[in-house]
């Protein structure tokens, strides 16, 4: 549905997006994750034939968005990181305008209207002012304007952004029951929405696509092996190679403090009993142990920040003693 | 609805909703009325003096005494209230981002373009209409020629789409009203600065380029009552290269 190839976008001098190749199909939700100035939004506005790329080329639903524009933009419902409003207007008188430029016939376009306004919730705030309404409402008459001409392709940018807990879940439902009908994108710094709403999840940084897959996979892979972390109270300089002795160890090094260390074993292997023992056994007295289990946020962090993984501590406490 | 057609709507309504059109609306109109009121009260003691002198019915010429420097009045105020009337255009779209939505829109440059256009100048000539009250309610006093003064209704006609497109083009070039007010101020001012500045070298070539560029030559010929074809072809051909420049203007916004 969606066919990005060899797409590089420069501002100037500045590298916006370098290289970037992917495909979605009919159906699917993506989402594009990445930290702010990635380069979603940009991506987001090639799509739409917002703003041509530098090279590259870009076809939706089968028409290049270069040499079909039009087409293109009659298949693709677009909303921005700020929905376009026009204040002054109701709803209703909004979504008209919308619907005309989106060149529905007449007929057509009520029988939208009463479809969209029901599908997102604005029955009750049709004949208000757009201005005079709460930024969840507002979201929501963005979201209506992309979805009026009941578009194939759905490009939704940061769709929750701004919005309380509640609205953001409301959003996410409403996003969640398009799918299958419609093939949507959606850009997201929150990984929890990757994980709540996509089936496949391309990260971003820097310009470019550092993985593609879904958000389970992403997970696993980056699961090769499984960190500790121990503290104990005395510091003892042998510890570090007696920790690493014991078998299924990968790796040991010292954490933040001299006395914590962090602990690489492999997959499967479970060491935190003979951990536990040889501890205990020299008497440097045990304070804590824990597992660090990956979730996609260390997959995120770890594909955004330049340099090594980073890890975070206190996921899953294992086991706490003090003596 | 065609899409321009929609756009054009679309402007109007904002026009009509926000105070600014009916601001501009009431000071055009009580500057132009107090002026016309000025001239048409000097026009009838120059009459009086006139008849004091001759001690004869004095027959004076309106077009030249009350209508003429009204124009030129109505010009000038013209130079300094429709690049308020502009200055929302696009620079209103840029700032709340609705500009993205038309531009995702199976809708072309030219007609928002043109649509934006058509929706300020039907704005603005309602305004000038109003104005029409003026020899309207003069003709039930005096007679005087009318074709002067159609002509001359033609000539603001004209001369406001000029300063429209030009603030046009402004508005598309920023997302800030304030600034794309001043900017199409300026230009608008730097047009007529090329009239007097053309004075300076005669009749050269310079001079009479400069001259043509300027509004004030062709302005000055059609109040005067002289249709002219060359004159026809400025006023066109500058609103179709503001046109063209506004077009630029957005092109450039998007692929920067």
């Amino acid at each position: 549905m969606i066919d990005v190839q060899h797409v590089t976008k420069r501002y100037g001098k500045v590298t916006a997006l370098n290289d970037i190749s992917f495909s979605i199909a009919k159906g699917e939700i993506v989402a594009f994750l990445g930290p702010n100035g990635a380069g979603k939004t940009t991506t987001m506005r090639i799509l739409t034939g917002f703003m041509p790329p530098t090279s590259g080329t870009v076809s939706i639903a089968g028409f290049d968005c270069l040499e079909e524009p039009w087409e293109v933009k009659k298949h693709i419902g677009y909303l921005p990181e700020t929905p376009p409003l026009y204040l002054e207007f109701t709803v209703r008188e909004y979504l008209t305008f919308v619907g005309r430029i989106k060149r529905l016939g007449p007929k057509q376009l009520q029988e939208r209207m009463e479809i969209t306004i029901n599908q997102t919730g604005l029955t009750e705030v049709q004949g208000r002012v757009i201005g005079n309404l709460s930024r969840g409402y507002r979201q929501r008459v963005g979201l209506a304007q992309a979805l009026l001409h009941n578009p194939p392709v759905l490009i939704l940018d940061e769709p929750t952004t701004g919005l309380d807990p509640n609205q953001i879940i409301e959003i996410r439902d409403l996003i969640k029951n398009l799918a299958g009908s419609h093939t949507i994108i959606l850009s997201t710094h929150l990984l929890a929405e990757a994980t709540a709403i996509c089936q496949k999840v391309i990260i971003i940084h820097q310009g470019q696509i550092v993985a593609i897959d879904t958000p389970e996979q992403l997970g696993a892979k980056f699961r090769q092996s499984t960190m500790l972390q121990l503290t104990v109270k005395q510091s003892d300089p042998d510890l570090l190679d007696a920790l690493g002795k014991i078998p299924g160890v990968m790796h040991v090094s010292h954490g933040p403090t001299p006395n914590t260390y962090a602990i690489e074993t492999k997959i499967g292997k479970d060491v935190r009993e003979e951990l536990t023992q040889l501890v205990v056994a020299r008497g440097a007295g045990l304070l804590e142990l824990t597992t660090q289990t990956v979730s996609l946020e260390d997959v995120f962090k770890a594909f955004t920040t330049s340099d090594k993984p980073v890890m975070k501590p206190q996921e899953n406490t294992v086991a706490s003693t003090s003596q | 609805m065609t899409p321009a057609l929609t756009i054009i709507a679309k402007e109007l309504r904002s026009f009509f909703v926000s105070p600014v059109v009916y601001v501009i609306g009431a000071i055009f109109l009580a500057v132009v009325g107090l002026m016309s009121y000025q001239a048409v009260a000097n026009a009838s003691n120059q009459a009086l003096r006139l008849m004091q002198l001759q001690n004869t019915y004095a027959q004076l010429n309106l077009n030249e005494m009350i209508f003429r420097p009204l124009f030129q009045s109505m010009n000038l105020i013209l130079m300094i209230i429709l690049p308020l009337l502009t200055m929302r255009l696009f620079a209103e779209e840029r700032k709340l981002r609705t500009f993205e939505l038309l531009l995702t829109s199976p809708i072309g440059v030219n007609e928002i373009v043109s649509g934006k256009f058509l929706s300020v100048l039907i704005v603005y000539a309602g305004l000038l209409s109003l104005t029409g009250l003026i020899p309207l309610t003069l003709a039930a006093y005096a007679t005087f020629d009318w074709n002067p003064i159609l002509l001359g209704y033609l000539a603001l006609l004209l001369q406001g789409a000029l300063m429209l497109s030009i603030g046009l083009f402004a508005s598309a070039l920023t997302e800030n009203q304030i600034i794309a007010a001043f900017l199409s101020f300026g230009l608008i001012v730097g047009l007529w600065v090329l009239g007097a500045l053309s004075t300076a070298f005669g009749d050269s070539t310079l001079g009479n380029i400069l001259s043509y560029l300027s509004f004030t030559e062709h302005f000055q010929r059609l109040i005067r009552g002289l249709l002219n074809v060359k004159d026809l072809v400025y006023y066109i051909s500058g609103m179709a290269f503001m046109w063209f420049a506004a077009h630029q203007a957005i092109d450039a916004y998007r692929w920067k």
